[in-house]
């Protein structure tokens, strides 16, 4: 039992019941009379259906129900939408495929649903789905972004003339082509954004019941924000009237993004128990989640900096065709642009960015936001810019970011954001007098005499978090407030429970909140109840992504306490007979400041409740609640430091060191931000040296299991060293900014920096296999 | 269908099955053991991983009918009573786990790692021996710090007892 406050390190709360088994699931609920739905797809990339015949699968045993989108339609089951509305540069919206939760006559992406079978057991659902015979007539197929805007692709949607979704541009063209008429050197490469797969290690599942006699819904799912989800199933999707439909998203093992979208197969399993009068469950098996999860990145990139003569940057030009897959996924128009291209400053004045980003269909899964969202995309392009222009200039990169560096605040970059804080050099110090950057020289000889070429990366990020101020987003296409809520209930006997929008899947809120909390009334934190996930209990909520429950989520539970202390305040000033003013709170007592009269925190809630001696006027109990909108963007930032070793006889990359000098801002809790940055940074090196989805020209995915897809496993990885700087966030209340996503963005270059400054050769793209570093060894060699 | 008749900590149960069930799926969907999770469909992420006869398995590549006759240990069953396993205090007191999907996967095969090597256990061998088990959220620093953490508290007089 303890008061342990904002930055102690207290261990997690939720712990126990995952170390012993007990954590509950999607896929581990069940309720009478649940059937197993399994999903028939499309094993086409492109093509017609020219029939289906599902009466041997109807025939099988324990099966209940086949249904198609034929039937979907009738039922008026809305098409899955976008959620935020980009326009191209010409001020045309942009281009939207229509993308019905089971195919309509044509399926554009392998593992596309085309129906679902609901049977007694999993293995009778899933025979049953096999059985299920349809004809397709082949159409051609396009899965690489670029070959898309092509003369002659072949076409995905009517809607969308040669395959593009969007043309969009940011910055002022006109003034950084002026930079570039005179410039004293102009650094040009072009950069390949990696596809990956998010891959949670818990696979999708949903779990679908609707009650026919309270005409009821219920919707158990693995969901990063349970209330969008109902919110869209209802309003979009006709699925279920929003007073009927209740969202669980219980424990969610792990999202990175993936779980944010509302998927066919969740508004199919609610739609389908509605039809055939059963709960209906459906579990994703691992092939099915690299089919269908949406995937991350795939940029094709090029890039112009020009400089002046003293080193300093004074244009940043940027052309992008970002693949969006086969469809539109929720924020899929907001990840390529502005969470994208408002990041190209990165940690620099840049007087002039100009950017133009292609957004283009292909036969593949709908790609969207993962660990990062476009930022990981900037800090890639603009960091290995970096590196490749001091190595040009025959300067160190760590003296070429100096010239560079922002170093007054706020900053209003050319890209829309506004940085209201940071030190960048002192991040950047850090990080070199943790990796040693002054013995590398010698160790890089050290490592030549075994044979070994020995390299140094660095990577300077910055990136935005707490998405976002609604009115900003909204006036830039957001088709929701991106605020968060919270509500505070005390009980009569002074424990408290807290109601929160964001949700946790993995980054341990159940402790963080509850820190929070202990720290302003002085209550241990065991006295503190973190409740999410569910929209029954909790009234609305945004959820988490974009690393926003510190900065949104926990801001919201600060505005929360702060009226439940005023109240508070007043029952105690007058129970004591005291000034309201004087009254403090601290260490779970209510005190008159300067003397010795005091009432314990739960006698005052008791009070609270009893109703007996209150003020007069004042209504009984003691729960408030408050929405929080964010007043900007909160920018963490870091320097980033990889060292390798490649061995030349292979082309294997070993991990020697990699250093993290991170400025989140006020830490709550500082063993769970390493947590998050060690994960980050392990998924941004997997980016970097293992991990890319790959189809082939036929649009079959040939990275369908953990057997094709190289996950990072324990043996890739080094230990980490990890340390924090803190300049606080001054926008909102507690000065955090979010560490959830800086690894998986800061990495991927600092490890492809250290790569082609240990073998001489910048022309290597992610990931970073041996054989690609072995032939970009013998290129030069 | 087959008859199922097993030792699942220490409890002896049985149960009605098809052939083709996964042990996997005869803990999570009869013995309703959920405790053990599936995360692949090849034998990869570790997800699954039980004791069968005191040595890690991975429960979703064999057939409950192969485990028929056994002694099962799962992650419900390592704990005694209240009092956690030295491996799963370890995971705690290194914030070793994030999301906990993969965690009961990644605890079974630890403590048979420790069972096997003892207090010998070095960062090397576990990280090596965590060929099978993936984990997403944690970047394994911590993974490998509790496991560490936990060898040298077990110790080698201890084995015996982790392996009941």
């Amino acid at each position: 039992m303890g008061v342990e406050g904002i930055g102690a390190k207290v261990l997690r709360k939720e712990d126990r019941r995952f170390i012993t088994g007990m954590g509950r699931y999607t896929d581990d609920m069940s309720v009478p009379g649940m059937k197993y739905a399994a999903f028939v797809r499309s094993p086409h990339a492109h093509a017609k259906i020219t029939s289906i015949d599902a009466s041997a699968a109807r025939d099988m045993p324990g099966v209940i129900d086949f249904l198609d989108g034929q039937q979907l339609k009738a039922d008026g089951i809305g098409n899955i939408i976008c959620g935020w509305q980009v326009n191209s540069k010409d001020g045309s919206p942009m281009k939207m495929g229509a993308y019905p939760a089971l195919a309509d006559g044509v399926v554009r992406y392998v593992g596309q649903p085309i129906g679902i079978v609901v049977a007694d057991t999993r293995n009778q659902a899933r025979d049953a789905a096999d059985a299920v015979m349809i004809e397709y007539e082949e159409l051609p197929v396009v899965v690489k972004g670029p070959d898309a805007l092509k003369d002659g692709a072949p076409q995905l949607h009517p809607e969308a003339e040669n395959n593009l979704c969007f043309d969009w541009e940011i910055g002022d063209e006109g003034a950084t082509a002026k930079a570039f008429e005179n410039p004293a050197k102009v650094i040009r490469l072009d950069i390949l954004n990696n596809r990956l797969s998010p891959n949670p290690i818990e696979p999708r599942a949903a779990l679908g019941h609707y009650n026919p006699a309270e005409d009821h819904y219920t919707c158990y799912t693995t969901s990063q924000n349970p209330h969008v989800a109902r919110l869209v199933m209802s309003a979009f999707y006709n699925v279920a009237p929003e007073h009927k439909l209740r969202v669980i998203a219980p424990d969610v093992g792990g999202g990175f993004g993936a779980k944010i979208y509302i998927y066919p197969e969740e508004i199919v399993c609610l739609w389908a128990s509605r039809r055939t009068l059963v709960p209906v469950k459906w579990t994703s098996d691992r092939t099915e989640a690299f089919l269908t999860d949406a995937h991350g990145r795939d940029h094709v990139s090029k890039v112009e900096m020009a400089l002046d003569e003293n080193h300093r940057i004074t244009g940043l030009r940027v052309e992008t065709i970002a693949n969006l897959g086969a469809y539109m996924s929720l924020f899929s128009s907001a990840t390529p642009t502005y969470l994208y291209a408002t990041l190209l400053s990165g940690q620099y004045n840049i007087p002039a960015i100009y950017a133009n980003v292609k957004a283009v269909y292909t036969n593949t899964a709908p790609v969207d936001a993962y660990r990062g969202a476009g930022r990981p995309e900037a800090t890639y392009l603009i960091e290995r810019t970096m590196e490749t222009a001091a190595r040009e200039l025959g300067i160190s990169p760590a003296e070429f970011r100096r010239i560079n560096f922002i170093r007054s605040f706020p900053h209003q970059t050319p890209v829309i954001m506004n940085y209201d804080t940071g030190d960048f050099e002192a991040c950047m110090e850090a990080g070199m007098r943790m990796a040693d950057v002054a013995g590398f020289e010698e160790r890089r000889t050290e490592a030549k005499s075994r044979g070994k070429l020995r390299g140094l990366g660095m990577s300077c990020y910055i990136e935005a978090c707490g998405i976002a101020p609604s009115k900003a987003v909204g006036s830039l296409g957001a088709g929701v407030g991106l605020w968060e809520s919270a509500e505070i209930r005390v009980n009569p006997v002074g424990t408290i429970e807290v109601l929160t929008g964001s949700h946790s899947h993995g980054q341990g809120h159940e402790t963080t909140f509850a820190q929070v909390v202990s720290q302003r009334f002085g209550v241990p934190v065991e006295n503190v109840q973190i409740v999410h996930g569910d929209t029954d209990k909790v009234q609305f909520g945004m959820g988490t992504y974009g690393s926003r429950s510190g900065a949104v989520g926990c801001s919201a539970i600060v505005k929360a306490l702060d009226k439940v202390e005023a109240k508070a305040k007043k029952i105690g000033a007058h129970l004591l007979e005291a000034d309201e003013g004087d009254i403090v709170i601290e260490n779970g007592e209510v005190k008159v400041a300067g003397t010795d009269k005091k009432l314990a925190w739960h006698e005052v809630c008791l009070g609270a409740y009893t109703g007996h001696n209150l003020p007069d006027g004042m209504e009984p109990g003691l729960k408030e609640g408050a929405f929080y909108d964010p007043q900007n963007f909160t920018f963490p930032a870091g320097c980033y430091i990889c060292e390798v070793e490649v061995d030349p006889d292979t082309g294997v990359t070993k991990i020697v060191q990699f250093i993290a000098a991170d400025d989140f801002g006020n830490v709550i809790n500082p063993m769970i931000v390493e947590g998050q940055v060690h994960g980050g940074l392990a998924q941004g090196i997997g980016q970097a040296l293992l991990e890319g989805v790959n189809y082939d020209e036929s649009g079959q995915l040939v990275t369908a299991s953990y057997m094709d897809y190289a996950m990072p496993r324990a043996w890739d990885l080094p230990m980490f060293k990890v340390e924090t700087l803190v300049t606080p966030c001054t926008t909102n209340p507690l000065g955090l900014k979010g560490c959830g996503e800086a690894g998986a963005i800061g990495a991927p270059p600092a490890v492809i920096n250290a790569i082609t400054d240990a073998i001489g050769n910048n022309d290597l793209t992610m990931p970073a296999t041996p054989e690609k570093v072995w032939n970009a060894i013998n290129a030069v060699a | 269908m087959s008859t199922v008749s097993m030792t699942v900590n220490g409890r002896k149960v049985s149960g009605e099955c098809e052939d083709r069930t996964l042990l996997v799926h005869f803990l999570r969907d009869n013995l309703h053991l959920t405790g053990t999770h599936v995360g692949c469909d090849t034998s990869q992420c570790g997800a699954c991983v039980v004791h069968l006869d005191g040595k890690s398995v991975k429960s979703c590549t064999m057939l409950a009918v192969q485990a028929s006759g056994s002694e099962v240990t799962t992650i419900e069953g390592i704990a005694k009573g209240q009092d956690l396993h030295a491996v799963q205090t370890a995971f705690k007191e290194h914030h070793g786990l994030q999301c906990g999907y993969c965690t009961p996967g990644m605890i079974m095969t630890i403590t048979d790692m420790i069972n096997r090597h003892g207090s010998d256990l070095d960062e090397e061998t576990v990280r090596e021996e965590l060929d099978g088990n993936i984990c997403r959220c944690t970047g394994y620093h911590n993974i490998v710090k509790a496991a560490l953490d936990a060898a040298s508290k077990m110790g080698a007089g201890q084995q015996q007892v982790a392996a009941e």
